[in-house]
């Protein structure tokens, strides 16, 4: 899909996003923003998948690390037909199949439960690792948060990526450099995060994550043998939303009637 | 009894013979193949063997990951560190989901022995049991832990098994395993001993010595904490109007504690818990270690007595 139409869909996944949090009261709003070309992308462009048959053996694989950026996963999987936006009404209701954070039992298209940060990543190379010991070309990709990064497990996933030569997995990293307590850097500062990922075995590409062209050089670019790939994506958090853009405060908070009709006005296109 | 083979000797050995029958079988293990024992599957199928190093929650939801893909594996580690370190990889990238990850750990109870109380885990059962639909098996010798083991490969879902470092001997009479069926190893009518693990053997030898006394005890080999064999331990305490427990595990949380919340309400007898009461365990010889806590048969049978 080109650039001009991703970026109608990218659009839209906003608009889901805002929809869906604001109908809920809560929900995760701005890392979900900063997420978007980076995923719709990933799906989009770069996996092979049937909406209508969710667990079709061929199918590539995609695990939401960061789980809290699930109003987005559900927007995108909605657009791409795996489930209906009807389903939107229910978002962290009672009953839904679209829970807080992902559930794979109930979402079709989901393959791995998520939400406690850390965990994804290695979840991703344990498919990444099943693969390849199956001789079949599946394709694993797995989103994570910044912050996320300060989860020790995220650099036993790295190392063990590297170790497994795990060149059928591309990491992605939604750098958005907020959190819920203020910036990465005032919490606790990741250092030299692009040092860090290439030292631990990754062929690195570090991008501008909104730049949709960018995202799909780096989504196409091969992988080197035996290496497994990171997109290091900088991200703007609520990006999209004026008064949602670089917020912290707008990590775990849903915008209330009138801050959805006027993101919704924003998004208008 | 005649020879002494720990149950981590026979899961290990387990391991290889699945793996000739089934190749979708893989073994994780966190550093500690040769104490738990999946050195035998690494040596037969190292294709199939992933080492993930000294990082116990990588390995928990690589399983994770790798049973998604269609493949059955076994992640290996000490108890500590797999029902402990790893419990929150458990719950939420494997229970929650309900994948089919096999989590089999070695080094459970005192019976560990020198390496003290920091390997000594006593709260396993009672972690891996609190977590909604897992299957949680604690075998009591070396055969039994083969036919668990096999038993978990054909099993769909998560589960927990539980062995010792201990060589212990293996029982002559041979009895079907099946995941959630109680065994009943000696028919009694005055109380009811239910044990698992290593305490089966000892809770035998208790009930042989209360016999010298005059006791009738009967001994359940509870080998499936969960879900547990709520119809045998109602009929025999029901039978019996006495029962107690026996784990090698803290009195909290344990065997003890579910066959309490069978009882509880719906049968009037007398009850009593044996195990580790709510300390760490210590370092010393794992005979020596058994007998400081009162787990052994001697101790066990003058314990039983208080409730006669």
């Amino acid at each position: 899909m080109n650039t001009a139409e991703l970026s109608k869909i990218c659009r839209q996944v906003r608009r889901d996003i805002i929809t869906m949090t604001a109908n809920a009261g809560s929900g995760h709003p701005g890392g979900s923003l900063s997420a978007v070309e980076l995923m719709t992308s990933v799906f989009y462009n770069h996996m092979r998948l049937d909406p209508k048959n969710p667990k079709w053996d061929g199918r590539d694989r995609f695990v939401l690390s960061k789980g809290h950026s699930a109003p987005c996963y559900y927007a995108v999987l909605a657009s791409l037909g795996f489930i209906d936006r009807s389903e939107y009404a229910n978002f962290r209701q009672l009953h839904s199949i679209l829970q807080g954070h992902p559930d794979c039992k109930k979402v079709p298209g989901v393959d791995a439960s998520t939400g406690s940060l850390g965990q994804g990543c290695s979840i991703a190379v344990g498919m990444a690792l099943g693969a390849k010991k199956l001789g079949k070309d599946t394709q694993v990709f797995t989103l994570l948060g910044d912050g996320e990064c300060q989860e020790g497990q995220i650099w036993e996933a790295f190392m063990s990526a590297a170790h497994y030569k795990l060149d059928n997995l591309t990491v992605i990293i939604d750098n958005n450099g907020l959190q819920i307590d203020g910036t990465n850097d005032e919490v606790m500062s990741l250092g030299d995060l692009p040092a860090k990922i290439k030292a631990f075995g990754f062929d690195l590409y570090e991008i501008n994550g909104h730049d949709l062209d960018a995202i799909e050089a780096a989504l196409a670019a091969p992988h080197t043998p035996g290496v497994p790939k990171c997109i290091l994506g900088h991200t703007v958090k609520g990006k999209g939303v004026s008064f949602m853009e670089n917020q912290v405060g707008w990590h775990g908070k849903a915008p209330n009637a009138e801050q959805r009709e006027q993101a919704l006005k924003e998004l208008e296109g | 009894m005649s020879e002494k083979i720990a149950t981590r000797e026979a899961y290990g050995k387990a391991l290889v013979e699945l793996g000739a029958a089934n190749d979708k079988i893989v073994v994780l293990d966190a550093d500690l193949a040769s104490a738990t024992m999946t050195k035998h599957f690494k040596a037969a199928y190292p294709d199939r063997f992933f080492d993930c190093g000294i990082a116990e929650c990588n390995m928990m939801d690589i399983g994770a990951g790798l049973s998604t893909m269609g493949l059955i594996p076994f992640c290996s580690t000490f108890a500590m560190f797999g029902a402990g370190r790893a419990y929150e990889q458990i719950r939420n990238s494997i229970a929650y989901p309900k994948f089919n990850v096999k989590i089999c750990c070695s080094h459970a109870g005192v019976s560990v022995g020198e390496d003290g109380g920091s390997h000594q885990c006593l709260e396993d059962i009672g972690l891996m049991r609190l977590i909604p639909g897992m299957t949680v098996i604690v075998p009591a010798d070396a055969k039994e832990a083969r036919k668990a083991t096999f038993a978990l490969a054909e099993f769909q879902g998560p589960a927990y098994m539980r062995t010792a470092r201990l060589a212990t001997p293996v029982f002559e009479e041979d009895y079907p395993f099946e995941i959630g069926k109680a065994n009943v190893l000696r028919e009694g009518k005055d109380v009811a001993i239910f044990a698992c693990g290593l305490m089966v053997a000892e809770a035998l030898e208790a009930a042989r010595l209360l016999a010298d006394e005059g006791v009738d005890a009967a001994v359940i080999n509870v080998h499936t904490i969960k879900p547990i064999d709520a119809a045998c331990v109602t009929e025999y305490a029901q039978k019996c109007g006495k029962v107690v427990t026996v784990e090698e595990h803290s009195v909290i949380g344990g065997l003890g504690d579910a066959v309490a919340e069978v009882l509880m309400g719906k049968v009037n007898c007398k009850f009593k818990k044996i195990g580790v009461n709510d300390q760490f365990g210590q370092s010393g010889k794992a005979a020596d270690v058994l007998r400081e806590y009162g787990l052994t048969g001697d101790q066990i049978a003058v314990s039983i007595k208080e409730v006669l």
